[in-house]
């Protein structure tokens, strides 16, 4: 996809869609609606929709416990999404999954996963089966600074790299492993660097900035597809909400004000200045996209909650095929 | 009559796997040391030239990122053969395994398939010590989702392999290392055995062996034992250890009415817990005396081989524990 009018307005969609949808989300769990912990997106939508902008359903992602935001701008569609976070039978998942584990197979999204790193080597599969059959795609996998720190990365990049798969590791740096601050739980700062120990690029990337990170994962992607392996793309970002849910638990890991100071590159109101600068989207048709979006994550919502539960009696389908 | 075509029970593997590629365009075969050297047992023995490097991959030595390959492979429309060495190394890879391979389908609400065939190694006896020697089937039945095969002869060998790669679901072949030089009758054509089905493969009266893998033939020499002693031992084949063929155990507990159940697993929390509790529940008013558990005793498999001797379950425990059984009751 060209970065033309249309892709900015496509990147800025998949952007508040993710807001909007997490945002109420939050508010939904603070209420006691949703069961189970919520891992939220809000801060980081920039490169889920710099990246997805790219991307079709033939496409494979594998996701993080902070998946929606990834389901989401590959196309998720809310009703079904906020069925499975209230564990309803048209949910995504039939309520088998939850939030940890939404995934949807006809939008090539392999699940967000509750295991930190367990991602980055069934995507090394994902590509491996593109190459097999040949088709031109690329696999994408989503993970954190934490994730970096697994085996698991460390063995799926030495895979890929070796096997010049057609594939993409987004590192999305928050600068924090759960509740640990990266400065203590890995000696580097750039987790682009540990590309280089596998024999591929890594680019650390300005990962509060859509164009940014649409711009590096198109020169990734088209090396990906001609052949030439593998790229690290580190989008340095910030989680806005807490680790789980939207204040957490009331920990003492992160001050407001490093918080106050990644909300002033919040990466929709950039992303917004700079369309309105290039009158590409001007304030009020912005917040026009924001209240159509709102209503249809309410849709969304009242969907969900009017949802059938799923009937015992399917406890133990899907177990075997 | 021709004489009865013989594999061992190695070259079953191969002509399973070359078999699974001819018949499969989706199959490859993905494991450490599997293409370039054919496997380190000949598992896979001119694979690489018949059908080149797409179709056999040697891998770095990376479990998790071997059975990540395989999830991944499966998830997205192929059909994996994935390799383990020895079942030891599921510590490297139990992520892979249980987290994901296990439970994605369920997880994603049926939506994914995961045909997944995954070879690996278990069993004592070649003086591998504690690391490269165990027999951890139980780990892996212990996981809704996976189905765990352990062959005892070349014909199963082959013909449970075949099954397991048409299955769509994730399976584990655990084959036995001190069988792989074992020869039997394996017919050249292709043809499966199929999953959860045991056998049979000594008719008797008095006592019912339930056993798999390569304690099937220390169950049948102990049987020959006991025959001269006049005691008929039957020797029930589980092949399948998940699903389980627990019909087939009922029916020979209610032929015999005496069950000893012999694994080369650790004794605790082995199967033969869990076998004795399926009887327990499902045959007990046949049952004329206790259930007979042998297995290893509850300790690291020893590398000196007058340990390791001592450690395996064998022929003259059984027949020393079928002997006991019958003269307390």
């Amino acid at each position: 996809m060209e970065l033309n009018n249309e892709t900015l307005l496509d990147i800025h969609h998949r952007m508040v869609r993710i807001r909007t949808f997490e945002t109420e989300a939050g508010k939904l769990a603070e209420a006691g609606k949703i069961p189970g912990a919520l891992h939220l997106y809000v801060g980081q939508e920039a490169v889920a929709s710099g990246i997805m902008a790219h991307l079709s359903n033939d496409d494979w992602i594998t996701s993080t416990h902070r998946g929606h935001g990834h389901l989401i701008a590959k196309g998720g569609e809310f009703g079904k999404m906020f069925a499975e976070l209230f564990g309803r039978a048209t949910g995504y998942c039939k309520g088998k999954g939850g939030s940890m584990h939404i995934s949807n197979m006809d939008l090539g999204m392999l699940g967000a996963n509750g295991i930190v790193g367990a991602g980055p080597p069934i995507a090394v599969g994902a590509a491996f089966s593109i190459k097999y059959r040949k088709t031109p795609n690329v696999a994408v996998t989503f993970f954190g600074d934490g994730a970096s720190n697994e085996g698991s990365f460390h063995e799926a990049a030495n895979m890929a790299a070796l096997y010049k798969l057609p594939m993409l590791f987004v590192c999305e740096n928050n600068g924090y492993g759960e509740y640990t601050a990266q400065a203590n739980h890995q000696a580097i700062v750039d987790v682009a660097d540990r590309a280089a120990g596998y024999g591929m690029p890594g680019v650390v990337v300005d990962g509060m900035d859509a164009v940014a990170v649409y711009e590096a994962a198109d020169e990734a992607i088209e090396r990906a597809k001609a052949g030439d392996g593998p790229s690290l793309l580190e989008c340095k970002t910030y989680r806005f909400f807490d680790h789980v849910g939207v204040r957490g638990m009331g920990l003492s890991y992160r001050t407001d004000e490093e918080l106050a100071e990644w909300q002033k590159r919040d990466p929709i109101h950039m992303f917004e200045s700079r369309l309105a600068e290039l009158e590409v989207l001007s304030n009020e048709d912005a917040v026009k996209i924001h209240e159509t979006v709102l209503s249809e994550v309410q849709e969304g919502i009242e969907f969900a909650e009017s949802s059938p539960m799923p009937d015992p009696a399917t406890l133990l389908e899907d177990v075997y095929a | 009559m021709a004489e009865e075509r013989e594999l061992t029970y190695i070259g079953a593997v191969a002509e399973a796997a070359r078999t699974v590629l001819l018949e499969q365009e989706n199959a490859f075969i993905a494991g450490e040391d599997v293409a370039g050297a054919g496997g380190v047992f000949g598992s896979y023995r001119g694979i690489l030239d018949e059908f080149g490097d797409e179709r056999i991959v040697d891998t770095p030595i990376s479990e998790e990122g071997i059975i990540g390959l395989g999830v991944g492979a499966a998830a997205t429309g192929l059909r994996p053969i994935v390799d383990i060495m020895f079942m030891d190394f599921m510590g490297e890879c139990m992520d892979e395994i249980a987290n994901q391979m296990a439970k994605m389908r369920y997880m994603f609400g049926g939506s994914a398939s995961l045909p997944i065939t995954v070879i690996t190694m278990s069993g004592g006896g070649m003086n591998m010590a504690a690391q490269h020697s165990q027999s951890l089937e139980a780990w892996i039945c212990h996981l809704p989702g996976l189905k765990v095969v352990a062959p005892s002869t070349p014909y199963d060998v082959k013909g449970l392999i075949a099954s397991a790669s048409r299955d769509d679901n994730p399976v584990f072949v655990v084959l036995n290392k001190l069988s792989l030089g074992n020869r039997g009758h394996v017919p050249e054509e292709s043809y499966t055995v199929p999953l959860g089905e045991a056998s049979v493969v000594r008719e008797g009266s008095d006592v019912s062996i339930v056993t798999y893998s390569r304690m099937v033939g220390e169950s049948l020499s102990a049987a020959d034992t006991l025959s001269e002693n006049g005691i008929e031992a039957e020797v029930l084949d589980l092949r399948s250890l998940q699903p389980m063929d627990t019909d087939a155990i009922v029916a020979s507990v209610e032929k015999t009415q005496r069950v000893v159940v012999v694994h080369e697993a650790v004794r605790f929390g082995g199967l033969g817990g869990e076998i004795a509790a399926q009887i327990q529940e499902d045959a007990f008013d046949y049952l004329d005396a206790p259930i007979v558990r042998v297995g290893a005793p509850f300790s690291p498999v020893p590398f000196s081989p007058v340990l390791e001797q001592a450690y395996i379950p064998n022929a003259a425990r059984i027949v020393a524990e079928v002997n006991k059984l019958l003269n307390d009751t």
